[in-house]
């Protein structure tokens, strides 16, 4: 999506919505949904239109742990940190993760392929440790994760990207 | 205003109809196939299967009904699929790969035969396989919320509706609120949402307040690490959870209603919005609910993560577009809430007893479970056991028979350390009280709480103060920031933790560390808050010896506290030439030595423990020890020309 696009579609949210401040979090969400993260142009076009001030739309954002204030990356790596998977060392995972892709969690990588993130519970906590991996807005998900496999999927998805340089 | 045997003969049209659909489905000459296509199947590749019974049908020649169903709480079993063929039984296949779907459809349905190897079992009873309510699970299990859950399909409601679905609406269309109430209040019924308030109570406060007209919410927002009953309800069978809102709503004289479902629970949000539609169609909800000019408008709330927001008070600021930051009580929601109107918040759980309350008389219900706490309780079982997934038993079953009877007991061989119950603001409880019954007071007086039902089952290799420092971590950063206590008191408990996981503890650590817990429970605004410590005081109170050995000895007793462990390879057991280690190693901290056995370079090593995982069972070489310091030093230096 360029710029332009993702300037119209927001514009667009904004406009649908009535001027009620009920509907701030449906708002961010839409936004969101459209354009993967939250701009702060994107926030201060929502806050003129509810008449209320940016700092407010902005602690209401970053109050919510669905809300992210930078893009994902293409491949949006989710490490699992529910209890089930943590006393299946999923730190252990997620530091593996770290290493190989040489960012720290929350960030995204400089080309913008891998987004590595940790969340709280997944919900399939008998496949402990999960890993979710976004792409496209389709999650797949890996069970029983091993630091051993993290390399396995990071070539799988360089090698669909056709970059082969090895990280 | 419609008559009410007016009432009676619509409601009894729409009854037909389902009933009509449903015997069509089961009776039709196809052979039924159904998929379990809740989150935690389609995790496991049930999506993959519904693909897969499609195209090989087709390419088979095969004239097949292929439907959804939703969870049956068996998630280490999943994918579960069930193959019902004209004449037969339905049988409950587990753990279906693609290939398996493919036998499947060759086996059972082209040539009929049932395939038995794979059963799981019947689901009527059966001459050739006993049926699945013989397996000890089913046995101990009394279904009322999870009753219908993976058998029908959440997204048909005529499927519910055949289950004898909505009865109860109709029942209390005719019935005074108050009626609706003393029934309610005759159960004994106390809200599932983890705190155990009588349910009665609240609706009559809600109905008498004087401040306007009521809300109703449902509070879907379930924040608990680990825990996921309330998403697998609304994914399975979202009826009976809108059934129970729109019972309340009559009593509590409510004409809108709100279900508040957390956004990272896509398909339960789906299937509630296509749920609200289809009921609003039959005219079971909406302006006009079956002629009788009562209206329940309900709308559908995304929540946007934030643990906080499970606390009714948060959960409206919420909705009022705000951050859900909890405000002091009282006034209580259920007499002023949501924009100053009386405002009922109930749970998932809560709202699906009730039609099985209405339906099946109260005194049905005060027969399961104890006398101070009545009716059953969904449980998530996670962690280490060998059969995880969702349970619903009587309240009063002892947490013996729901690891071991239930849930398989402990995999590999190793010993039951403890129980952790009701999440972040729960409790450890230790083996050894493992014939208490669970009811609220007997797990609020062994210093923990029901919480929302989750279970994380702990063994020998579990440490208890690493296990307290991660629900911690949690409470601390869920923290609304709004009371001081709860903001600086978990952040300063949550740094006395990790010294002492670091062995970095002083004993004047604990002292402090008590007397933090117990300022920041009294002290906190909220139940986030006052509950947050919990598993801090349950381990001080049952594994104190684990924190002193942290703090004395720096030695972590289950050899899990990182900094206090190492990993060494005993030369007596390692197997020159053997290499699996190695391999393993993320980082390329395992040589080889000059004598051909490995060894570990500990500056290296990041403590994964993917060696002890790699090792070979007959050679076993790997072992953890603690404290670090201890471990001797390698046996022989690397060799010159190592490969690795």
């Amino acid at each position: 999506m360029s710029e332009r696009e993702e300037e119209l579609q927001v514009l667009k949210t904004v406009k649908s919505f009535q001027a009620e401040k009920t509907n701030l979090i449906p708002m961010l969400q839409q936004i969101q949904a459209l354009v993967g993260y939250l701009p702060s142009w994107g926030m201060e076009e929502v806050a003129k239109h509810l008449s209320i001030p940016v700092g407010e739309v902005y602690g209401v954002a970053t109050f919510y742990n669905q809300f992210r204030l930078t893009p994902p990356g293409k491949y949006q790596v989710k490490v699992c940190t529910g209890t089930a998977c943590h006393v299946k060392r999923s730190y252990v995972i997620l530091e593996e993760w770290e290493r190989r892709l040489g960012i720290k969690e929350g960030q995204t990588t400089e080309d913008r392929l891998f987004g590595l993130e940790k969340v709280a519970c997944v919900g399939c906590c008998a496949l402990a440790p999960v890993v979710v991996i976004r792409h496209n807005s389709t999650e797949a998900f890996y069970g029983n994760m091993m630091t051993s496999k993290v390399n396995g999927l990071i070539l799988e998805v360089e090698r669909k990207e056709g970059d082969g340089s090895a990280r | 205003m419609a008559r009410p045997d007016d009432l009676g003969n619509r409601f009894e049209q729409i009854r037909q109809e389902a009933l009509a659909r449903w015997r069509a489905l089961w009776e039709d000459p196809r052979a039924l196939i159904t998929v379990g296509t809740a989150t935690c199947g389609l995790a496991q590749g049930a999506g993959e299967l519904l693909d897969v019974l499609r195209e090989s049908s087709t390419r088979l020649g095969l004239e097949v009904q292929v439907r959804e169903v939703g969870c049956i709480g068996h998630c280490y079993a999943e994918p579960l699929v069930t193959v019902k063929m004209p004449g037969m039984s339905p049988y409950l296949y587990a753990r279906v790969n693609p290939t398996k779907a493919e036998l499947l459809l060759r086996y059972v349905v082209r040539d009929g035969d049932p395939f038995l190897d794979f059963v799981m079992g019947a689901l009527q009873e059966d001459e050739l396989m006993p049926p699945v309510w013989d397996l000890p699970r089913f046995h101990y299990e009394k279904r009322l919320i999870l009753e219908h859950c993976g058998l029908i399909d959440p997204e048909d409601i005529h499927h519910y509706i055949a289950m004898g679905g909505y009865r109860a609406l109709l029942r209390s269309l005719s019935m005074k609120p108050e009626h609706i109430i003393g029934k309610l209040a005759a159960s004994g019924l106390r809200g599932r949402g983890g705190a155990g308030f009588p349910t009665a109570h609240k609706w009559e406060i809600c109905k008498n307040s004087p401040y306007g007209s009521p809300i109703v919410i449902c509070n879907g927002d379930e924040g608990d690490p680990g825990a996921y009953m309330d998403r697998a309800v609304l994914e399975s069978n979202p009826h009976q959870v809108l059934e129970g809102l729109a019972i309340a709503a009559l009593a509590v004289g409510a004409s809108l209603g709100y279900v508040y479902v957390r956004a990272e629970y896509p398909l339960a949000i789906r299937r509630v919005r296509k749920a609200l539609e289809d009921a609003t169609h039959l005219g079971l909800m909406g302006r006009d609910i079956l002629g009788t000019g009562r209206e329940f408008q309900v709308r559908l709330f995304e929540g946007s993560g934030a643990f906080v927001c499970g606390e009714e008070t948060a959960l409206i600021a919420s909705i009022q577009g705000e951050r859900g930051m909890p405000r002091p009580r009282p006034p209580f929601p259920a007499e002023r809430g949501l924009w100053g109107r009386p405002t009922l918040v109930n749970n998932v759980k809560t709202l699906a007893l009730i039609p099985k309350i209405l339906e099946n008389g109260e005194s049905s219900f005060t027969e399961i479970g104890t006398p101070s706490s009545p009716g059953t309780m969904v449980f998530s079982v996670v962690g280490k056991c060998e059969q995880p997934g969702l349970v619903e038993v009587p309240l009063g079953t002892t947490l013996k028979q729901l690891v071991f009877d239930i849930c398989g007991g402990i995999p590999a061989g190793k010993s039951f350390k403890a129980l952790q119950i009701g999440g972040p603001s729960g409790g450890c409880i230790p083996a050894s009280l493992q014939d208490t019954p669970m009811d609220y007071e007997t797990l609020q007086e062994a210093g923990s709480m029901m919480g929302s039902g989750g279970i994380v089952v702990l063994d020998e290799e579990d440490c208890m103060v690493e296990v307290a420092r991660f629900f911690l971590e949690f409470t601390q950063g869920e923290s609304c920031g709004k009371c001081t206590f709860c903001r600086i008191g978990t952040r300063q408990m949550l740094e006395l933790l990790t010294e002492i996981t670091m062995g970095k503890a002083t004993p004047e650590h604990l002292q402090l560390l008590e007397e933090l817990a117990m300022d920041v429970k009294l002290g906190s605004l909220c139940n986030l808050g006052a509950t947050a410590p919990n598993p801090v005081l349950t381990t001080l109170r049952y594994f104190r010896q684990e924190y002193l050995a942290h703090i004395l000895e720096k030695k972590c007793p289950a050899l899990q506290c990182r900094e206090l462990t190492a990993y060494y390879i005993l030369p007596e057991r390692c197997a020159a030439g053997c290499d699996a280690c190695v391999g393993t190693c993320p980082t390329e901290a395992i040589y080889t030595m000059r004598n051909r056995k490995k060894a570990v370079e500990q500056e290296k090593c990041v403590k994964c423990g993917e060696c002890v995982r790699a090792c070979p069972p007959e050679y076993k070489a790997v072992i953890r020890i603690s404290p670090a310091t201890e471990v001797p030093a390698p046996q022989a230096p690397r060799a010159e020309k190592d490969s690795h």
